[in-house]
C-alpha cells in the first residue's frame, strides 16, 4: 500500500474524457514523477488530488482516508501540500510573514481567532519560521516584500512554505517551468536535499525530462488521460510506448 | 507598553492627544473675528468627527485588510441607532445599555448578512451587500413602520415621546441621554481672552470610545488574525492550499466591522436620541468608503484622517457662499474678482459634494494610498531634498502602516 | 385574467428601463471588463437631454399685445417661443409638444460623445486595475456627474410631459375583449425599448464590427492577436452602451419627472438585474430586466402588499439574493466571468 492510492479515477468535461481509469500508487518516502505530453491530463489529475476538482468515478485515498469531497484546505490539513506552476505566494506580505502563515496553519488548524495577540510574541512560530528561512537560504530576505523577489526566490519561498507545514506528501506542478537552466538546477538540488533529509513523499508533475530523471525513483507516464506505464526511470527511458507517446517531442 | 511596539504606541498617543485637545485645535479663531465661522470646535461637529472615525476604522478592518468592498455598512449603523433609541424609549436614558445593545444588534445583523454575502467574492460580494442594505433601508423606511407594527417610525424617524414607558428613568432627571447623570449635551465653555473653547460631555465620551476601539484596531492589525486577513486579500488560493479556511476569517472581520458600525450608530443616537432610515441608504455606505479611501485604505490612521477630513470640509465648504468669496478676492480687480468667484462658486456651499466627488476621483487615480500616502510622499520628498542626486531612491515603498 | 395582464403590462415599462440599463452595463462589462458605477448617471443625463431640449425649444421672446389687456388693464405681454415665430404657430407648437421624442436625436450624439470622453479620458486607465478600483472611480464620477446636473437643474424633479397625442390612456383590452386601461406612453416606451434592444442585438449579430466585439467578449487576448484593433472597437462599444442608457433616460422622462438622483436609484437595481441575469450575458440582462420589472409590479398589487406588507419594496433584492446564492452565475451567465 502506498501513501497515496488513486483507483479508477475518471473525469469528463462535457464531451472530453480528460481522465479515464487512472490507477496510481505512490510509495511512502519516495519521489514519484508523473509525466506525459501536453493534454495528457496531468493537471486534471493533480486537481483531483487536492480537492479543486471532484472526479466523476473512482477513489483517491491518502494514508487510508478518502480525500474526495473535501475542500482544498481540509486536504491540506490532512498532510498534502501543493506547489504551483507559477509560484503562489502572498505577494503583498513580507517574506517572514509568508513563512509564518503556514506555521500558524500547522499549529492552529484551519481557523483560530487570535485577534489580540501580537504575532511577533508567538515565539514558537517566529522561531520555526526563521529556521525555515535559514533552511531555504533566504534569511537575509526576511523583511523583503515578497512581490519584489526574483522568480527563483519566489519558488524557493513557496517550497519552504509548504515544508513549514511538515506535509507527508508534497505535490509539485511543473516546478521548473519557465526557469533558466541555473535556477532549474538549483531547484533540483533543493528537492533532492528535501527528499534526502526529510521524512516526506514527493509527487512531481513535470515536462522537463532532465528534472524527472535527476529526481524520480518511480515514473508514471500518462497519455490521453490514462496511465501508459509505471516503472523505474531506467526502464522508462527506452520504453517503446513512451517513445510513441512523445513522438516528435524531445524525450 | 500595552502590548504595542514603539511606533504604534507613538501613533496611539498622538491620536489621544489630538482627540483630547481637539476643542483647542479646532477653535483657532477668536469668537468675534471674521474667521470664526471656520471654527470647527463646536460639540455637534466634534462628535461627528469621532463617530465617523469609529465607523471608518471598523470599515477599514474589513476593506483595508481583506479587500472585500462592502457597500452596505451604513445598514449596521442604522440598526445600531434604532436599537439605542429603543432602549431610550423602553428603559432608560443611560447610554451604556443603549450602546451595548447597539453593538450586539449590529453584530447579529452582520453575522446574518456576512454569512450569506461572503459566499461570493469580488464584485458579487459588493452587489450582495448593496442589495441587503437597500432591502434593510426599504424595511426601515416603510415596511416596518405600519400602524400595526411600528418598529422604525418610517420617514419621521424613531424618537422618544413623553408617553413612552422608560421604565428605569428616574423622576426629576432631564429627558436627554446621560452617562450615570452626566448629560451628553452638557457643555462647559472656557473663555480665554477673545477665544472660547467648548468641552462637551458627549464628545469626550465618543473620543474615549474611539481611542479604545482604535487601540483594538491596532491590536487586530498586528495580530496573527490580522495577518491572515491581509493574506486573504493577497492570495486566497495560496491560503486555501495552506490549510486555512478563509470563510470564518472574513466573516469574523465582517462582524467586527459591523459591530464598529453599530457602535457608531449607538453613539450617534446617544448624542441625539433620534434614528432615521436615511442613515442606512447606500449612499451613506458610499460615504464611509470615501472616508476610508481618502484617508488611506489598510492603514491605521487613514480612516480617522479621512473621516475628519470629509466631515471638516463638509462643514467649512458648506459655509462658504458668494459673499464670503467676494470678501476673499476683494483684492482682485472687479472683473477678475467676479470671474474667480464665478469659477469657484459651483464647488462651495451646496456644491461640496461636487468637490468631494472630484477629490475622491483624483485620489483613486493618482494617490491610491490616500492622504497617508500623500503625507509619506511629502515626507520623503523633504528628506531627499537635501541629499545629492545620485543617492539611490531606496527600496520599493513599504506598504503604509 | 384582466388583472394579471394589467400587472404584466405595468411591469413592462420599469422592466424596459431595467433591461436597457442592464444591457448597457453588460456590454461595457463584457467587452471592457469594467464595472461601471457611473452607468446610472448616463441614464440620468439622457433624461436631462429631454429636459434641456424642452427648455431650449420653449425659449421665447416677449411682445406687448396691442389689442388684449391683462386683468389689471395694462397691455398684455405675450410670450412667443422662437420656434413658433420661425415655423408658424401650429408647427412650432407641435415641435414643442414633441420635444421629448425629438430629444432622441439630440441624445444620441451627446451620449456617444459623453461615453467617448469617459472611456478615453478615464475608464481606459482602469482596465488593468482591480475591480474595486473601477467601482470606486466610477462611483466618484457618478457623484460628480450628478452634482453637475444638480447645479444646473436644481434638486427638484422637472415635469417633462409626453406629446399630447401619446399622453392619454388607451383601452388595450378592446383588442382582446378585456377591460384594460393603460397609459399610451408606457406602451410607446416598451416598444421603443424593444426596438433598441433588437437593434443592439442585430448590430452585434449581423455586422462585422459586432462579430469582432462578440469574439472579443469571449476571448479578448486572442482577438487582439489577430491584429484587429480591438481597443478602438471597445471604445465605440462604450459609446453605444452610453447611448443606450441615455435613450432609456430620454424616453423615461415623461414617466417619472427627472431629478438628479434618479441615476443612483436605478443603478443599484440595474446591477441587481445584471447579476440576476448573469454577468456578461446580454440576453440574461434583458430577460432579468423584464422579469424583475414584472415581478415588482405583481408585488405591488394590493393583494400582495396586504399579505406581506412592503413586499413590493424588497422583492427585487430578495430575488437577487436567492438567485446569487443558488445560481451563482445568474440565470444565463457563462462560466468564468468575474469569478475568482
Amino acid at each position: 500500500m502506498g501513501i497515496l492510492e488513486v483507483k479508477d479515477v475518471g473525469k469528463r468535461f462535457g464531451g472530453l474524457q480528460a481522465l479515464g481509469d487512472v490507477n496510481l500508487s505512490v510509495k511512502e518516502n519516495s519521489v514519484h514523477a508523473i509525466i506525459g505530453p501536453n493534454g495528457a491530463g496531468k493537471s486534471t489529475l493533480l486537481n483531483c488530488l487536492v480537492g479543486k476538482l471532484i472526479p466523476d468515478t473512482g477513489s483517491v485515498m491518502f494514508d487510508g482516508q478518502s480525500v474526495l469531497g473535501r475542500t482544498p484546505y481540509e486536504i491540506n490539513q490532512m498532510g498534502i501540500s501543493r506547489v504551483f506552476q507559477t509560484p503562489e505566494i502572498f505577494s503583498d506580505l513580507s517574506v517572514m510573514e509568508n513563512m509564518m502563515i503556514p506555521c500558524f496553519a500547522k499549529r492552529d488548524g484551519s481557523f483560530r481567532m487570535h485577534a489580540i495577540e501580537n504575532m511577533m510574541d508567538e515565539k514558537d512560530i517566529v522561531e520555526k519560521a526563521e529556521a525555515m528561512l535559514v533552511d531555504m537560504n533566504m534569511a537575509d530576505k526576511r523583511e523583503m516584500h515578497a512581490a519584489s523577489m526574483s522568480r527563483g526566490d519566489k519558488r524557493r519561498l513557496e517550497i519552504g512554505m509548504c515544508l513549514a507545514q511538515e506535509p507527508r506528501l508534497l505535490l509539485l506542478d511543473e516546478p521548473t517551468a519557465g526557469m533558466a537552466r541555473a535556477d532549474t538546477n538549483n531547484t533540483i538540488d533543493l528537492l533532492k536535499q528535501i527528499s534526502d533529509e526529510r521524512d516526506i513523499t514527493i509527487a512531481i508533475i513535470e515536462h522537463d525530462m532532465h528534472v524527472v530523471f535527476s529526481l524520480a525513483q518511480r515514473i508514471t507516464v500518462l497519455a490521453q488521460g490514462t496511465p501508459l506505464v509505471e516503472d523505474n526511470p531506467e526502464n522508462i527511458k527506452g520504453h517503446p510506448k513512451v517513445r510513441e507517446a512523445y513522438l516528435g517531442e524531445s524525450a | 507598553m500595552l502590548g504595542l511596539n514603539k511606533k504604534d504606541m507613538t501613533l496611539l498617543i498622538a491620536v489621544a492627544v489630538l482627540t483630547m485637545f481637539a476643542p483647542f485645535f479646532l477653535n483657532p479663531f477668536p469668537t468675534d473675528s471674521a474667521m470664526a465661522q471656520f471654527n470647527a470646535g463646536y460639540p455637534d461637529l466634534m462628535q461627528r468627527f469621532v463617530i465617523f472615525g469609529i465607523f471608518a476604522i471598523g470599515f477599514n478592518i474589513l476593506f483595508g485588510l481583506t479587500g472585500y468592498l462592502s457597500f452596505g455598512h451604513a445598514a449596521f449603523l442604522g440598526v445600531g441607532s434604532y436599537a439605542a433609541v429603543w432602549i431610550f424609549k423602553l428603559f432608560t436614558y443611560n447610554v451604556v445599555p443603549a450602546i451595548l445593545l447597539a453593538v450586539i444588534v449590529a453584530a447579529v445583523f452582520s453575522v446574518l448578512m456576512g454569512y450569506v454575502s461572503l459566499r461570493r467574492s469580488g464584485i458579487y460580494f459588493s452587489i450582495l451587500t448593496l442589495a441587503f442594505a437597500q432591502m434593510m433601508f426599504a424595511l426601515a423606511y416603510s415596511v416596518l413602520s405600519n400602524p400595526k407594527f411600528n418598529l422604525t417610525n418610517g420617514e419621521t424617524g424613531l424618537q422618544v415621546y413623553p408617553n413612552d414607558p422608560q421604565m428605569f428613568h428616574p423622576e426629576g432627571m432631564q429627558d436627554f441621554p446621560h452617562l450615570f447623570g452626566l448629560y451628553m449635551n452638557s457643555t462647559y465653555t472656557m473663555n480665554v481672552g477673545p477665544w472660547a473653547f467648548d468641552f462637551n460631555t458627549g464628545y469626550y465620551l465618543c473620543a474615549v470610545v474611539m481611542l479604545a476601539v482604535f487601540y483594538l484596531a491596532i491590536r487586530i492589525f498586528r495580530s496573527p488574525f490580522g495577518m491572515m486577513l491581509r493574506a486573504i486579500k493577497s492570495n486566497q488560493t495560496r491560503l486555501n492550499y495552506t490549510g486555512l479556511n478563509p470563510r470564518p476569517y472574513t466573516l469574523a472581520a465582517f462582524v467586527i466591522s459591523g459591530a464598529y458600525a453599530g457602535l457608531a450608530g449607538g453613539l450617534m443616537a446617544a448624542m441625539d436620541p433620534l434614528a432615521g432610515a436615511e442613515r442606512m441608504q447606500w449612499t451613506a455606505s458610499g460615504e464611509v468608503v470615501l472616508m476610508t479611501i481618502l484617508g488611506g485604505t489598510g492603514t491605521l490612521i487613514g480612516p480617522v484622517l479621512g473621516a475628519g477630513f470629509i466631515k471638516y470640509f463638509e462643514n467649512i465648504f458648506s459655509k462658504i457662499n458668494d459673499a464670503v468669496l467676494h470678501q476673499w478676492f476683494a483684492f482682485l480687480p472687479d472683473g477678475l474678482e467676479d470671474f474667480v468667484v464665478f469659477i469657484i462658486h459651483p464647488f462651495v456651499g451646496k456644491g461640496w459634494h461636487l468637490t468631494l466627488g472630484i477629490l475622491f476621483m483624483l485620489v483613486v487615480i493618482f494617490l491610491p494610498g490616500g492622504l497617508v500616502e500623500g503625507g509619506q510622499r511629502i515626507g520623503k520628498w523633504i528628506k531627499n531634498r537635501g541629499k545629492s542626486e545620485d543617492s539611490d531612491a531606496g527600496p520599493k515603498t513599504e506598504p503604509a502602516e | 385574467m384582466d388583472a394579471i395582464l394589467l400587472q404584466i403590462l405595468n411591469g413592462l415599462d420599469k422592466g424596459s428601463a431595467y433591461a436597457l440599463i442592464a444591457l448597457g452595463l453588460t456590454l461595457i462589462f463584457g467587452t471592457l471588463g469594467v464595472v461601471n458605477f457611473a452607468h446610472g448617471a448616463l441614464f440620468m443625463i439622457g433624461a436631462f437631454c429631454a429636459v434641456t431640449l424642452q427648455r431650449f425649444l420653449s425659449l421665447s421672446y416677449q411682445t406687448v399685445s396691442e389689442t388684449e389687456k391683462d386683468f389689471l388693464g395694462n397691455p398684455l405681454k405675450v410670450e412667443t417661443p422662437y420656434v413658433e415665430s420661425w415655423f408658424g404657430p401650429e408647427i412650432g407648437a407641435s415641435i414643442i409638444d414633441w420635444s421629448t421624442p425629438l430629444a432622441i436625436l439630440l441624445a444620441i450624439p451627446i451620449m456617444m460623445l459623453v461615453g467617448l470622453i469617459m472611456e478615453r479620458g478615464l475608464i481606459k486607465h482602469f482596465y488593468k486595475r482591480e475591480h474595486a478600483d473601477q467601482i470606486l472611480v466610477t462611483f466618484g464620477l457618478a457623484i460628480v456627474l450628478q452634482e453637475i446636473v444638480k447645479y444646473y437643474f436644481g434638486a427638484n424633479p422637472i415635469q417633462t410631459p409626453a406629446p399630447d397625442a401619446l399622453s392619454g390612456v388607451a383601452n388595450l383590452g378592446a383588442w382582446f375583449g378585456l377591460e384594460l386601461a393603460y397609459p399610451v406612453w408606457r406602451i410607446v416606451y416598451f416598444c421603443f425599448a424593444a426596438l433598441v434592444i433588437f437593434g443592439v442585438f442585430a448590430f452585434l449579430q449581423f455586422t462585422t464590427f459586432g462579430m469582432v466585439v462578440r469574439a472579443g467578449m469571449a476571448d479578448r487576448e486572442t482577438v487582439g492577436l489577430l491584429g484587429i484593433n480591438i481597443d478602438r472597437r471597445f471604445t465605440i462599444m462604450f459609446a453605444i452602451a452610453a447611448a443606450v442608457a441615455g435613450l432609456a433616460g430620454v424616453m423615461y422622462a415623461p414617466i417619472n419627472p427627472p431629478n438628479y438622483h434618479m441615476g443612483m436609484d436605478f443603478l443599484v437595481l440595474s446591477f441587481v438585474v445584471v447579476v440576476v441575469g448573469g454577468m456578461g450575458s446580454l440576453p440574461g440582462a434583458v430577460l432579468a430586466g423584464f422579469m424583475l420589472g414584472i415581478l415588482e409590479s405583481f408585488a405591488s398589487t394590493t393583494w400582495a402588499t396586504t399579505t406581506i406588507p412592503g413586499i413590493n419594496q424588497i422583492i427585487i433584492y430578495l430575488v437577487a439574493i436567492i438567485v446569487l446564492l443558488t445560481r451563482p452565475r445568474g440565470l444565463m451567465g457563462r462560466k468564468g466571468v468575474m469569478e475568482e
